[in-house]
């Protein structure tokens, strides 16, 4: 006895939309019951989980916050997806554009350096950014070497030449030499959206990032050359898209992105460098990605799920004294029933019996 | 402006709808806690835990304890302000990389008491608290110097900032004021809790022939290897005699629950005030588990040792103290270097034949 998956011949648009609200709804289902069995009640779960946060402003301003690098970074990741070339290694783009950004505002920390400092830093992010995500794609372009081993392992390339930066050369003279660099001036934070809100303005980026990638990969050319690269190569360069440029295209781009994004975080939340700058915003931003089928809107609205998860997470441990353990098992059963129910969609189950001759 | 008066209401109305629970309510003092790690990483974290299961002990319905595990320190401002808003008046937040979102927070909410373990910033509602887990290191040196064959011992520490260095420093010297040719060899894991990476750690030190491992991490991962291989180890943070009860020497115990019971019973009182408390074994918050495993010369020595450091007598710092390329270090304390010298410690003592990371 097996089970078969077999392609369906069409699938209506409505029903490919509803998916994802099917398997929000049977994750909470699976969720409660788990929290009912634990002897608590998945009402207050719930509302302790999604309600209260969507309905008070400080959460919804939090879940913004959070949500920001996940949205930017898993909205340049969906460029390289979507042409089929796997960027695993976001997070070192993120680390350095957040160390190229902060060099500058190192350099010019305690100057009388003017308007110009921060964005200049916010360029040097998204170059730092691009450039670091260029290094996998020309590997993979000059020499065939497989861009998820270089992306994934430039990673820790990243990670470990900020630790060394905030350890040595960009170490607070007067922190006790405890490993972080100088608060940063006003002139290089990135000020909040609102006057004394969290919220700073790489909300606003991701939002800017988000309609400009709907526009591109839906209305022009070069994302239906990416679209093209990804289903069909072969028929991508018999219709004259270069490989290569595309390759390049992609990874520079969302580098460039996720660069922005570590520069953001840096300068607008953290306020200056440390050893960890990113509780894996590049990693959970690749989940976002396909959460959001690859679809700038759908990003978005994965981006604020999974903010959201995590914020329900805290209130649940504050709140209820529920584990954290929970949250992380919550955030599991979700992806599981967003990709059962994608499979579910496009393929029917069929059950195969061998017969008892066995 | 219009937003900001807006949370302002809608909290003000939080504030009456919690305070119109009851007289009983409004006198209980919500105390919380943010860790760094999991509660059940058997070190770090979970004594933090024991400090906090004493506040309830000691005031039963008086208080309501929370707390919010595996907090990244670059995304910590958040889970502290959530403990803030739900109506916390004393807030320990337990992780030296929590310093800048305490100190933030504090200055937002300057009604709520915080209280921001082994760091330096300090606010009229933040207070700094930390221990001097280097005095126990310089009796669990000496045991190591008496106890080791191989005459090479180990150490598996986590960053090396300041009180990570300042406690190899400490071992070191223990070992070599009983045995003057001894080695010691560091290997570092760059992570507080991690127990793959603690455990091989630990197994590289004991491939290079070392006989007894000490660890600055917070699993019980390194004492269960030297256990493993017939070794000795010491226990770190927590008694680790159940998970290495043929290895364990002795334990290092931060024993956070006086300090917490008095903080909480200051705010009760009303009488707390911010402060730096930096306690050692005559606190009461350094406390050395029984002596183990070891031949009955030892353990007197190391009893006479801990009566000497309790007593004032013995300080591991001592002068003359010698950097490792021979130049005496400049003696600011009475006789022997000053606290700011200790917590500052970026350098190796002579003899510690290795590089310190920069």
């Amino acid at each position: 006895m097996r089970f078969e998956l077999t392609p369906r011949a069409s699938v209506s648009p409505v029903v490919r939309a509803l998916a994802p609200v099917a398997a929000f709804i049977t994750a909470f289902l699976i969720a409660g019951l788990v929290i009912w069995l634990m002897g608590r009640s998945p009402v207050a779960a719930f509302q302790v989980y999604v309600s209260q946060p969507l309905s008070d402003p400080w959460a919804l301003q939090e879940l913004l916050v959070k949500a920001t690098p996940l949205a930017l970074i898993a909205i340049g990741l969906a460029y390289c997806f979507r042409a089929n070339f796997w960027n695993i290694g976001a997070e070192g783009q993120y680390v350095v554009g957040a160390v190229l950004g902060s060099w500058l505002a190192l350099k010019t920390h305690g100057t009388e350096a003017g308007f110009w400092v921060l964005p200049v830093m916010l360029l040097l992010g998204i170059l730092g950014g691009a450039l670091y995500g260029l290094i996998p794609a020309f590997l993979k372009t000059r020499f065939g070497v497989n861009e998820i081993l270089t992306s994934l392992m430039l990673v820790y390339v990243a990670q470990l030449t900020l630790d060394y930066l905030v350890r040595g050369p960009w170490r607070d003279p007067k922190g006790f030499n405890f490993p972080q660099s100088v608060t940063f001036d006003p002139s290089a934070t990135l000020p909040p959206v609102l006057e004394a809100g969290r919220v700073h303005y790489g909300a606003v980026f991701a939002a800017v990032a988000v309609l400009v990638t709907a526009v591109v990969l839906g209305r022009t050319l070069f994302g239906y050359r990416l679209r093209l690269t990804g289903d069909a190569p072969r028929a991508a360069r018999f219709a004259g898209f270069s490989t290569k440029a595309t390759t390049l295209a992609v990874f520079a781009i969302s580098g460039g992105l996720a660069g922005l994004a570590g520069i953001a975080e840096v300068s607008g939340q953290i306020g200056q460098l440390q050893p960890s700058i990113s509780p894996g915003y590049g990693f959970t931003a690749i989940t976002v990605a396909f959460l959001g089928r690859l679809n700038p809107i759908g990003i978005l609205v994965a981006a604020l799920v999974v903010a959201l998860t995590f914020i329900g997470g805290e209130s649940a441990q504050i709140m209820l004294k529920l584990p954290l353990d929970l949250t992380q098992a919550f955030q599991g059963i979700l992806l599981l029933c967003v990709l059962a129910a994608d499979a579910l969609v496009s393929y029917r189950v069929r059950l195969i019996s061998r017969g008892v001759a066995k | 402006m219009v937003s900001r008066s807006l949370i302002g209401i809608l909290a003000g109305a939080a504030a009456l709808a919690l305070s119109a629970g009851g007289a009983a309510a409004q006198q209980k003092l919500k105390v919380g806690f943010i860790y760094v790690g999991p509660v059940g990483d058997h070190g770090w974290s979970y004594q933090h835990d024991v400090g906090r299961k004493a506040i309830e002990k000691a005031f039963g319905d008086k208080v309501e304890t929370t707390y919010v595990e595996s907090v990244p320190e670059a995304d910590s401002e958040r889970a502290i302000e959530q403990l803030a808003r739900t109506g916390h008046g004393l807030i320990f937040t337990t992780s030296f990389g929590f310093m800048e979102p305490t100190l933030k927070v504090a200055k937002k909410y300057p009604n709520i008491k915080f209280e921001h373990a082994t760091g330096f910033k300090r606010a009229p509602n933040l207070s700094t608290y930390a221990a001097k887990f280097h005095e126990g290191r310089y009796i669990i040196g000496q045991i190591a110097g008496k106890m080791s064959k191989s005459g090479t011992i180990g150490y598996v520490g986590a960053f090396p900032i300041p009180e990570v260095v300042a406690g190899i420093n400490s071992y070191f010297l223990g070992a070599q004021s009983v045995n003057p040719n001894i080695k010691i060899k560091v290997v570092w894991a760059n992570s507080w809790y991690d127990p793959a990476k603690e455990a091989d750690a630990a197994k590289a030190l004991l491939d290079q022939g070392v006989d007894i491992i000490a660890q600055h991490t917070d699993s019980p991962a390194p004492i269960q290897a030297a256990e493993a291989r017939g070794k000795f180890g010491f226990g770190q943070a927590s008694d680790m005699e159940r998970f290495a009860p043929k290895a364990q020497l002795t334990a290092i115990v931060d024993d956070w629950s006086k300090y917490y019971v008095d903080r909480t019973k200051a705010v009760l009182d009303g009488n707390w005030k911010s402060q730096d408390v930096w306690g050692g074994i005559d606190s009461g918050m350094v406390v050395m588990s029984p002596y183990k495993n070891m031949p009955d010369d030892v353990k007197k020595m190391a009893e006479e040792t801990e009566a000497a450091i309790k007593s004032g007598k013995l300080n591991p710092f001592k002068c003359p103290i010698a950097k490792q390329d021979g130049s005496q270090v400049e003696c600011k304390g009475n006789g022997a270097l000053s606290d700011e010298q200790v917590l500052g410690m970026n350098f190796y003592v002579k003899g510690i034949d290795d590089k310190l990371p920069q």
